[in-house]
């Protein structure tokens, strides 16, 4: 149940309720994500005017130029957020050569996003949900990057902050999050023991005014996800790639992402044309890539185990429905090692001066694979999607002291190194 | 054989708003849990399970600290003194 009540004035623009994705059921707009009947997630549900590239065009350079498919208020470029979003499509040749992609290969670098990773679109429409609904602390469970997220955006509308983190991650998110100065609490314990206990939160006394982005917010926090896909297909001149690779973790962004265009070709804006969707994670928390594997239609949890801990959910809640959105559009979900992961940030970075966090690796990695097994097809355009910084997980790629050589400032110095090294 | 059982806000209704419920299952299995919580709260065993008797998809149970579904489900060991935690499913990230 809600532990909140619309405020008199609340706007979600073009959204008109809830419902649930399980059993169809529906609820009022308000701060609950479990379903009454059957404890399915529920969803946004719209009733969209009429969206034009034009007016769309027209909007900011942020992900507030799709507003009106978003459950926010129209003027909600004007409030204080970070106005995420509109990151770089960048067209991958040099990656494409290393691949064996003869078709035009993109990568949609949400790295470029203002706290570095694509949480910032999703904690976007988040707070503007918590701030209908009169919640005056932003909160969330985190692998990391929500964390940082969830942090910037609070001090950014001079809102509180509580982030739960597991107490074993990477130094660097930990120390981002914290320069924020709100509450950054670590819990012994992994990622879905922090999700349960945030779960368990809601409703009490300790947390009743705390807007949790990925719990009580969710339904309108994952919509932010479809922004990823508006704009891929905005930037490549209002049209769908042939196949898309997404990382998954909860599972949302890819099923985010084919939902985001399919609601473009329901309003006219880009041709209706198939294209498939490919998941990415690691094999170390792998569930939904085993679970299609196996042609399962339920996800079997797992205990992760991976240095891509942005991705380490052993119990994704929105994994069946990446299995249906992959099976529909006929894709594939492959995994890959850690030291496959490393492999891969190396390429992106090599190939294309893209420094990607684990997450990346994944992909990249994952996009090899499914090419060396037939999966993805290597004459078709494709785009991959790095979803963070690399910069905050150093320590996966690390290796001595990083230097190609200590050296004396001498010009011999210097030759002897690059000579030695050919 | 005394076990504590945690209600999330959504099954709150069926307990008087008591967010833990303290139960004495004559089975000391989750199905027997199950069972005396619906005898002190009834209507709520319908809410959690399906028709054919499973768990439902969207609700996580856990013994502890652990999550049934990696130990046996309904069969799972709830021997004296141990918390139960219903919490319904919710994706991460």
């Amino acid at each position: 149940m809600s532990v909140s009540t619309l405020t008199t004035n609340a706007s979600f623009g073009a959204a008109t309720h809830l419902v649930c994705r399980a059993c169809g059921a529906h609820a009022k707009l308000g701060a609950d994500y479990s379903c009454w009947e059957c404890f399915g997630p529920l969803e946004v549900a719209y009733d969209f005017g009429t969206v034009t590239r034009e007016s769309i065009q027209a909007g900011p350079f942020s992900l507030w130029r799709y507003a009106a498919l978003l459950p926010v208020p129209t003027d909600i470029a004007e409030q204080r957020n970070l106005a995420p979003g509109m990151t770089r499509l960048h067209r991958a040749d040099n990656l494409a050569k290393a691949l064996g992609i003869t078709g035009t290969l993109w990568v949609k670098d949400d790295s470029g996003n203002p706290t570095h990773s694509f949480k910032d679109r999703v904690v976007a429409v988040a707070q503007s949900a918590g701030i209908q609904l009169g919640f005056n602390t932003l909160a969330c469970a985190s692998t990391g990057n929500l964390a940082h997220a969830v942090a910037a955006a609070a001090a950014r509308a001079g809102q509180k902050s509580v982030v739960l983190v597991p107490s074993n991650l990477e130094q660097h998110k930990i120390q981002a999050t914290a320069a924020y100065n709100g509450h950054v609490i670590g819990i012994d314990g992994n990622y879905d023991d922090v999700n349960r206990l945030c779960g368990e939160l809601i409703g009490e006394e300790v947390s009743a005014d705390w807007g949790f982005v990925n719990v009580n917010l969710r339904p309108y926090y994952a919509e932010g996800s479809k922004t990823v896909g508006y704009e891929i297909a905005e930037q490549l001149g209002w049209r769908l790639p042939d196949q898309v690779v997404i990382p998954v973790a909860s599972g949302a962004l890819l099923t985010k992402v084919d939902k985001g265009w399919r609601e473009f070709v329901e309003l006219g804006l880009v041709e209706d044309r198939p294209w498939r969707v490919f998941g990415a994670q690691a094999t170390g928390c792998n569930p939904v890539a085993e679970a299609w594997r196996e042609g399962h239609d339920v996800v079997r949890p797992v205990k992760p185990d991976t240095i891509a801990k942005s991705l380490a959910i052993g119990n994704p809640a929105d994994g069946p429905y990446a299995l249906d959105a992959v099976r529909r559009t006929n894709g594939a979900i492959g995994d890959v090692t850690d030291a496959e992961v490393v492999e891969g940030i190396r390429l992106l970075a090599e190939c294309e001066g893209i420094f990607g966090e684990t997450s990346g690796g994944v992909t990249v990695a994952t996009t090899k694979k499914l090419l060396a097994l037939g999966l993805l097809d290597p004459t078709a355009e494709t785009v991959i999607v790095n979803t963070g910084e690399g910069l905050k997980t150093l320590d996966a790629v690390a290796t001595g002291n990083g230097f190609s050589a200590t050296i004396s400032p001498s010009v011999d110095a210097v030759a002897n190194v690059i000579e030695g090294s050919k | 054989m005394s076990v504590s059982v945690r209600i999330p806000t959504i099954l709150r209704s069926y307990t008087s708003d008591q967010a833990v419920v303290e139960l004495e299952p004559s089975v000391a299995t989750l199905q027997g849990v199950i069972d005396a919580l619906e005898a002190a709260a009834p209507g709520i065993a319908q809410r959690l399970l399906q028709d054919t008797g499973e768990l439902r998809r969207f609700i996580n149970v856990y013994i502890n600290d652990d999550d049934v579904r990696f130990i046996d489900g309904l069969n799972s060991a709830t021997p004296d003194g141990v918390q139960v935690s219903i919490v319904p499913a919710v994706a991460g990230g």
